[in-house]
C-alpha cells in the first residue's frame, strides 16, 4: 500500500496527503492492536460478577469507581506478599549480578592471562542455550543443594543465569580508556581502588541498562518462578497470579483485576523511566 | 592461577602478594570466581547432566544406582516418538509469525522514525506488551479468546457473523495462528524500538539531503535506512529462527499445549516434570540445543563473509558508502522528475 502512495507523491501533492493520512490511520490501528486486550481487561476488572454475567465483555462497567474486584484478587491471591518477594528478588538479583558483572568486565578487558578467551566464550556459549531447556537439569541440581521452594535459592540462580549484562559490561569497559587507570597505577592506587573508584562509576550507563533488562526479566520471570517457587508465601508477583488458575478460572473479572494489579508496577516504571528502557533495548540486543 | 600462586611460594610469598603482580594475580583470581562458579553451576555442570542423563532411563527421584542405562534409545525415541519430533513443525508457524513481526516493525519504526505527531505516545502502546509478564499475557488472551468474548465481539462489530467463528483457541486449523499472534503481539513492540534506534544513529544529514534532492520515502528507505540497518535485521532474522524452535511461552501460559499447541519446549517441559521421563527429556534437550549451536556457528560463519566490511570498525566507511547511495538516489530522483 505504501508504494501505490509514495510512487504518486514525489512532492507535496496528493500522493503525499494521503500517505500523512494512512500512516496516522496505520499507527492507530496498531496502537489499537496492542492496548485492546488490555483495556477490556480494565473494563472487565471494574464490572461485579452480576454485571459481568449479563452485559457484554466491551460494554463499559456501571462505575469505574468499583474496586471490589481489586481488594478480593489483592487478598486472595496473597499480592502485598508477592510483591514484597518480588522487590527482594529484584533488588538482590540486580545488586549481585551488578557486582559480580561489573567486576568480570573489569578483569577480563583490562588483564592478559591464560583462561581470558577461554572465559569469554564460556558466557557467550551459555547465551546461546535456551533456559527452558537447561532447566530440565538445572532442576536437578537446585533439589541438589534444598534450594527449590527456597527464595534464596532461586535468587543465586537468577544471579547465575545472568549473562547479558556482563556483555553490555564488557562492550562498555572498551570504551572506556586505559590512561585513567595507567594514572591511577602511577599514582600508586591499587587495582581495588581503580575498579571501585574509577571503573564502577564510569560504568553508570551500562550498569543502568542492564539493570533495567534485568528487572524486567526478573520482575516477569515466570517458568523458572512457577517451577522453583510453589509455597504460596515465597510467590513472586508474576506467579501469584497462578492462584486463579484452579477454582476461579472462569471469574474473569477476579482474574482481570488481578493481571491490572500485576502489572500496575511495570507500567509505572515505565511511564517515568521510558527513555532509559528504549535505550537499554537498543543497547541490550546489540551484543550479537 | 592457583597454580601460579603455588609455583612462587618458595619465593616470599608475602613479598610477592604485596607486589603488583602479586595483586594482579589476587585481583583475577577475586574477581573472576564467583561468575565463573556461577557459571560453572548452572550452566556447565547442567548441560554435562544433561548428556550425561540423556543415556538414562530415570526420574528426577531415581538413585544412582537405580538409574538404568539405555544407551541411544532416548535420541531414537525422540525422532520416532510422533510429540516429540512431530512438534519442531510448529516451530514453522512461529518462524512465519517472526518474520511476519520483523516486518511489521521494521515498516512501523520506518514509519516513526520520520517526524510524526504523537509518535512517542503510539511507540509507548506498541512497546507496553513487551513488559508484561507470561502468565498475565495467559490469562488475558485466554479472556480475549474466548467465544463470544473480547474477539468474537470485535469481528462482529466489523461484519463478521459471530457463529461463523472458529473457536480460536481449539480448532486445530487456527489455533496454533491465534497463539502466534500473541508472541508477534507481545514481541513486535520490542523489536521496533530496536530498529528505531538503529535507524536513528543514521546521520539526519543523510535525509535532509535526500529530501532536498527530491528522493520519496520509499526511495529513502531502500538507499539510505536499509543499508545501515541491514546488519541487525539479518541478525534478527536468524535469531529468530533459534527463537522459533524454542518457542514456549505463549503455548504454555495459555493453552497448556492442548489440542496440538504442544511445541517441542512444551512437550519436554511435560515429559520432564509431569511423566518424570527425564532421560528422554534431556535427549530433547541435547538435539535441540545442537541445531541451535549450529545455526549460531552458522551465523557466525555468515556475518564474518557477508559483512566483512560492516564489521570492520571503520564506521565512516559504511557511512561514506551510505552517503554515496544516498547521492545516487537524489540523481536519479532528479532525472526522474525532470
Amino acid at each position: 500500500m505504501s508504494t501505490m502512495t509514495t510512487k504518486s507523491g514525489r512532492t507535496v501533492s496528493v500522493g503525499a496527503i494521503i500517505w500523512n493520512v494512512l500512516k496516522y490511520v496505520i499507527l492507530v490501528f496498531f496502537s489499537l492492536v496492542a492496548v485492546v486486550p488490555i483495556i477490556t481487561c480494565v473494563i472487565t476488572a471494574f464490572k461485579s460478577k452480576e454485571e459481568y454475567q449479563a452485559t457484554s465483555v466491551m460494554t463499559l462497567p456501571k462505575s469505574f469507581l468499583n474496586f471490589d474486584n481489586f481488594v478480593t484478587a489483592f487478598t486472595t491471591a496473597n499480592m502485598g506478599r508477592a510483591f514484597i518477594n518480588s522487590v527482594i528478588v529484584m533488588i538482590c538479583v540486580l545488586l549481585v549480578s551488578m557486582i559480580i558483572g561489573t567486576q568480570l568486565a573489569y578483569v577480563l578487558d583490562r588483564f592478559k592471562f591464560p583462561g581470558n578467551g577461554l572465559i569469554r566464550s564460556m558466557f557467550l556459549i551459555a547465551s546461546l542455550l535456551p533456559a527452558v531447556a537447561m532447566q530440565v537439569t538445572v532442576f536437578n541440581i537446585m533439589s541438589f543443594f534444598g534450594f527449590v521452594n527456597n527464595l534464596y535459592g532461586y535468587i543465586i540462580m537468577s544471579c547465575g543465569t545472568d549473562v547479558i549484562s556482563i556483555y553490555i559490561y564488557i562492550q562498555f569497559m572498551e570504551n572506556i580508556s586505559n590512561s585513567l587507570d595507567e594514572s591511577a597505577i602511577v599514582d600508586g592506587a591499587s587495582y581495588w581502588t581503580i575498579y571501585w573508584k574509577i571503573i564502577l562509576p564510569l560504568l553508570r550507563p551500562a550498569i543502568v541498562t542492564s539493570c533495567i533488562l534485568k528487572g524486567v526479566g526478573v520482575y516477569n520471570e515466570y517458568y523458572a518462578a512457577q517451577l522453583y517457587l510453589q509455597r504460596k508465601e515465597i510467590r513472586t508477583m508474576a506467579i501469584s497470579l497462578y492462584t486463579f488458575v484452579g477454582p476461579m478460572g472462569s471469574q474473569y473479572n477476579l482474574i482481570c483485576a488481578g493481571v491490572i494489579i500485576s502489572l500496575l508496577p511495570a507500567l509505572i516504571v515505565f511511564i517515568l523511566c521510558q527513555k532509559q528502557i528504549y535505550s537499554g533495548i537498543t543497547a541490550g540486543a546489540v551484543k550479537g | 592461577m592457583t597454580t601460579a600462586v603455588k609455583e612462587k611460594k618458595p619465593f616470599n610469598f608475602s613479598k610477592w602478594i604485596r607486589s603488583r603482580k602479586g595483586q594482579q594475580v589476587l585481583i583475577c583470581v577475586g574477581f573472576t570466581i564467583i561468575p565463573l562458579l556461577l557459571l560453572l553451576i548452572f550452566t556447565y555442570v547442567p548441560f554435562g547432566k544433561m548428556v550425561q542423563f540423556s543415556f538414562y532411563r530415570m526420574k528426577y527421584t531415581t538413585p544412582v544406582d537405580k538409574r538404568q542405562f539405555v544407551g541411544l534409545r532416548n535420541y531414537s525415541d525422540v525422532f520416532s516418538r510422533s510429540d516429540c519430533f512431530g512438534a519442531l513443525k510448529l516451530s514453522l508457524y512461529y518462524i512465519a509469525g517472526a518474520l511476519i513481526q520483523l516486518v511489521l516493525a521494521l515498516f512501523l519504526a520506518t514509519i516513526l522514525s520520520f517526524k510524526v505527531k504523537g509518535g512517542n505516545i503510539f511507540k509507548g502502546f506498541m512497546f507496553f506488551p513487551y513488559l508484561i509478564s507470561g502468565i498475565a499475557i495467559g490469562f488475558i488472551f485466554k479472556f480475549f479468546y474466548t467465544r463470544g468474548f473480547v474477539f468474537d465481539t470485535i469481528l462482529s462489530w466489523c461484519g463478521f457473523n459471530p457463529d461463523s467463528l472458529p473457536y480460536w483457541l481449539k480448532d486445530t486449523r487456527i489455533n496454533n495462528w491465534s497463539l502466534v499472534a500473541t508472541s508477534v503481539w507481545r514481541y513486535m513492540g520490542q523489536m521496533m524500538v530496536l530498529f528505531i534506534g538503529a535507524i536513528m544513529s543514521v546521520d539526519a544529514e543523510l535525509y535532509e539531503a535526500a529530501d532536498l534532492d527530491g528522493a520519496n520515502k520509499l526511495q529513502q528507505f531502500k538507499h539510505i535506512i536499509l543499508p545501515s540497518i541491514k546488519t541487525i535485521v539479518t541478525l534478527n532474522i536468524i535469531l529468530s529462527i533459534t527463537g522459533s524452535l524454542s518457542a514456549f511461552e505463549p503455548p504454555f501460559v495459555i493453552t497448556n499445549g492442548g489440542n496440538g499447541t504442544g511445541t517441542y519446549f512444551v512437550i519436554m517441559n511435560r515429559i520432564a516434570h509431569t511423566s518424570q521421563k527425564v532421560g528422554l527429556a534431556c535427549a530433547m534437550a541435547v538435539v535441540l540445543l545442537v541445531i541451535i549451536l549450529v545455526c549460531a556457528g552458522l551465523q557466525q560463519l555468515f556475518f564474518k563473509y557477508v559483512f566483512r566490511d560492516a564489521e570492520s570498525e571503520d564506521e565512516s566507511y559504511s557511512a561514506k558508502r551510505a552517503r554515496l547511495k544516498a547521492e545516487k538516489v537524489a540523481q536519479k530522483a532528479q532525472k526522474g522528475g525532470n
